[in-house]
């Protein structure tokens, strides 16, 4: 689904990624963990397309194709979503048109037929269910006023209704207390179905107990200095992060 | 110049003119006018070194020889034609005029409660004497302004709208004004005075439109509203007329005790637009509230003067004027409250927003606040900014293409000021309007 080779990045004019190797499979969950200023917010953006960061070396393939030759909106009709650290308001758009307009845009790049304002609705009205949503969210402006964890759960939402191959959380679980955030990975693993593949950036290990990921890898000054299954991350947890710079490059096997 | 002329020269010999054609028969306006005249002689026609006028240059206006059109009739222009123009479905009694002129054939009234005179004002003066001399020529002062003071000399016809005391006129009034070029530059003066007894109630609502082949014209209305002791008057301004017009207006309400005056503004066409709107809180209580929103794509330039006077106390203002530019277009808003001594207690909020869409468009904003009383609040603010980057990229990782996201967050931008639009069948009109310069946008229910 996903290959990230030698991924090198620069942001702010500073170079953040040093040289990323990631290979995720469809369906599966890998969640990114790191430091501050390990450059996992940096690697949402490169994939997500975002202009501010400038990719230096290597590349990125998505189901086979050069994922960096395409727009954001293009990574979204080939099914790619991010759902944001920090979702902008957005006064006067309301999240109901958003989703139509996005639903439909990627339908009709997959030459399917547009659906009209009832079926829709219909669409919708189920996909509200999973993340606990009143109806009365969709013809707000889009997370304008929202709390943090309403904003966090219409980035949910959203990635329910717009169904995407690939899907990258960024710090979803930053701000949320323990009900939100319950809801919110209620949300996710609902989305997994097998063939979803979803990156879960996170500092915390304690989003991971709700979405359990196949593999960990640990970002650090702009690598993934160690991969492994779920238990490396409670090992992150109980040694802490400067544990891992200790045995940068590593795998799983080869740290002590 | 116009050909050899100096400007000045040029009107006032249209007004000698007119004065010749009307063949020496006086009518009671006839002082006023005179006197108006004087004021225009003596101001002159203003130049960028006056303040006022610092951003926004009437040469364009002055090189062009327009007259008034001389046609009595309606210059062909059709009941059908019209209507696209009328903003339907819209339960509302429609006056027409057509280069400054009252056309009965193309205006119909609804059923009004009695005692309320909607008429043009040519028919106004003529048979409503008693209800318009006390007000005609005495809200809108001419000294130092030469455009109202050459409307008010040149004053011919118009609307004439008045309301007894406690009358609440159901419906909406609108007066469509219709410029059309008449085999050269026509320039005209429509001029509406609109006075709502104590206790009454009306809405009315001002539409400037271009028909026929374009044409230069020069469209100048001034606009009087006097609003009795606690009544309520609403104006709504659409200007939309075609990019060879000029457009300079002057509308002036006076608010009486507790009454309330609402003002929406809505300036999308025009060569060269300015809008000086000013509102006299002159009874304890009064308040009143100026919405705006000006759109300038291409070469346009749209200037809003507004003022707001605080006379007396415990009155309240409300100013929310949001611009749009693209292009080339350059922007004006110059926003005056004062706050007269004895104008304790006073509540005054302003705000100007404005989104440049463009490298080469252009605003400049101004507040202008003289506060002379010491117990008085009042705040002001105004943004530049461009379309958010954030709010952009947000929207196309949700598979928006740029146009569209772009055109949402206009569209968006824009809404805010749509919305405060009480009238429907306005505010839909003018969604639909603003979309068809933008097909890639939302695209508002029922626009064809």
């Amino acid at each position: 689904m996903l290959e990230i080779r030698d991924l090198h990045a620069n942001a702010g004019g500073k170079e953040i990624l040093r040289g990323i190797n990631l290979s995720v499979r469809p369906g599966e969950v890998h969640a990114i963990m790191g430091p501050n200023g390990s450059g996992k917010s940096t690697l949402a953006n490169v994939l997500a397309g975002r202009e501010a960061v400038e990719v230096t070396r290597g590349e990125v393939l998505y189901r086979g194709r050069n994922l960096l030759a395409l727009s954001p909106e293009e990574r979204a009709w080939e099914g790619i979503f991010l759902a944001f650290q920090y979702p902008v308001e957005i006064p006067g758009v309301s999240t109901l048109y958003l989703l139509k307009a996005g639903v439909n845009a990627i339908r009709k790049h997959r030459g399917e037929p547009e659906f009209d304002a009832i079926e829709f609705m219909a669409l919708v009205k189920e996909k509200l269910k999973l993340v606990e949503m009143d109806p009365a969210f969709l013809n707000r402006s889009v997370n304008e006023g929202f709390s943090g964890g309403e904003k966090k759960r219409n980035e949910i939402l959203q990635m329910a209704v717009l169904d995407p191959a690939l899907a990258i959380l960024d710090e979803t679980d930053s701000g949320l207390d323990i009900d939100a955030l319950r809801v919110v990975a209620n949300g996710v693993n609902a989305l997994r179905d097998g063939r979803r593949s979803m990156l879960v950036i996170t500092h915390y290990q304690r989003l991971l107990n709700y979405i359990v990921p196949d593999k960990v890898h640990v970002l650090s000054q702009g690598r993934i200095a160690l991969s492994g299954d779920r238990t490396l991350a409670l090992d992150l947890e109980k040694k802490g992060y400067a544990w891992v710079e200790n045995h940068d490059g590593g795998d799983r096997a080869t740290a002590p | 110049m116009i050909g050899s002329r100096e400007p000045r020269d040029h009107y006032l010999e249209i007004f000698r003119a007119r004065e010749a054609a009307r063949g020496g028969a006086r009518d009671w306006t006839a002082p006023l006018r005179r006197g108006a005249l004087d004021a225009f002689a003596a101001a002159g026609f203003p130049t960028t070194r006056q303040e006022a006028w610092r951003h926004t240059s009437v040469a364009p206006i002055l090189a062009v020889p327009f007259g008034p059109d001389g046609d009595t009739g309606r210059n062909g222009i059709t009941r059908e034609a019209i209507e696209r123009y009328t903003f339907e479905p819209w339960d509302c009694s429609h006056l027409v005029f057509v280069n400054g002129r009252f056309s009965p054939a193309l205006s119909r009234l609804r059923p009004l409660p009695e005692g309320v005179v909607v008429t043009s004002l040519a028919e106004a003066v003529a048979k409503h004497r008693d209800l318009v001399e006390p007000h005609l020529g005495r809200i809108a002062a001419t000294e130092g302004r030469p455009f109202t003071a050459l409307n008010t000399a040149m004053l011919a016809d118009g609307a004439f709208i008045g309301v007894p005391d406690r009358v609440v006129v159901p419906g909406d009034i609108h007066l469509l004004h219709v410029s059309t070029p008449h085999g050269g530059p026509v320039v005209s003066w429509p001029r509406t005075l609109v006075v709502a007894g104590t206790g009454s109630q009306v809405a009315v609502v001002e539409s400037f439109v271009s028909h026929g082949a374009p044409g230069p014209c020069f469209t100048s209305p001034v606009s009087e509203v006097v609003v009795g002791d606690g009544a309520g008057v609403e104006h709504y301004r659409i200007q939309r007329e075609g990019d060879k017009t000029s457009h300079v207006a002057g509308i002036v309400a006076r608010v009486g005790r507790n009454g309330s005056f609402g003002s929406w503004n809505v300036s999308l066409g025009g060569a060269l637009t300015r809008n000086d709107l000013e509102c006299v809180l002159g009874g304890e209580g009064a308040q009143c509230r100026l919405d705006g929103l000006y759109v300038g794509t291409g070469t346009q330039h749209v200037d809003n003067h507004t003022s707001i006077d605080h006379v007396r106390p415990h009155c309240s203002s409300q100013e929310f004027y949001k611009g749009v530019l693209d292009g080339h277009a350059r922007g004006v808003f110059d926003g005056r409250i004062i706050v007269r001594p004895d104008a304790q207690k006073t509540d005054a909020h302003q705000v100007n927003r404005n989104l440049i869409l463009s490298e080469d468009a252009l605003v400049d904003t101004k507040p202008q606040l003289e506060i002379f009383a010491d117990d008085v609040k009042c705040t002001h603010g105004a943004t530049v900014g461009q379309l958010e980057d954030d709010a952009l990229f947000y929207l196309r990782s949700r598979a928006i293409g740029l146009e569209m996201a772009r055109n949402l967050l206009i569209q968006a931008f824009m809404s805010e000021i749509l919305h405060r639009i009480r009238i429907d069948a306005i505010r839909a009109g003018l969604e639909c309007l603003l979309y068809t310069r933008m097909p890639h946008g939302h695209r508002p229910e029922g626009c064809v």
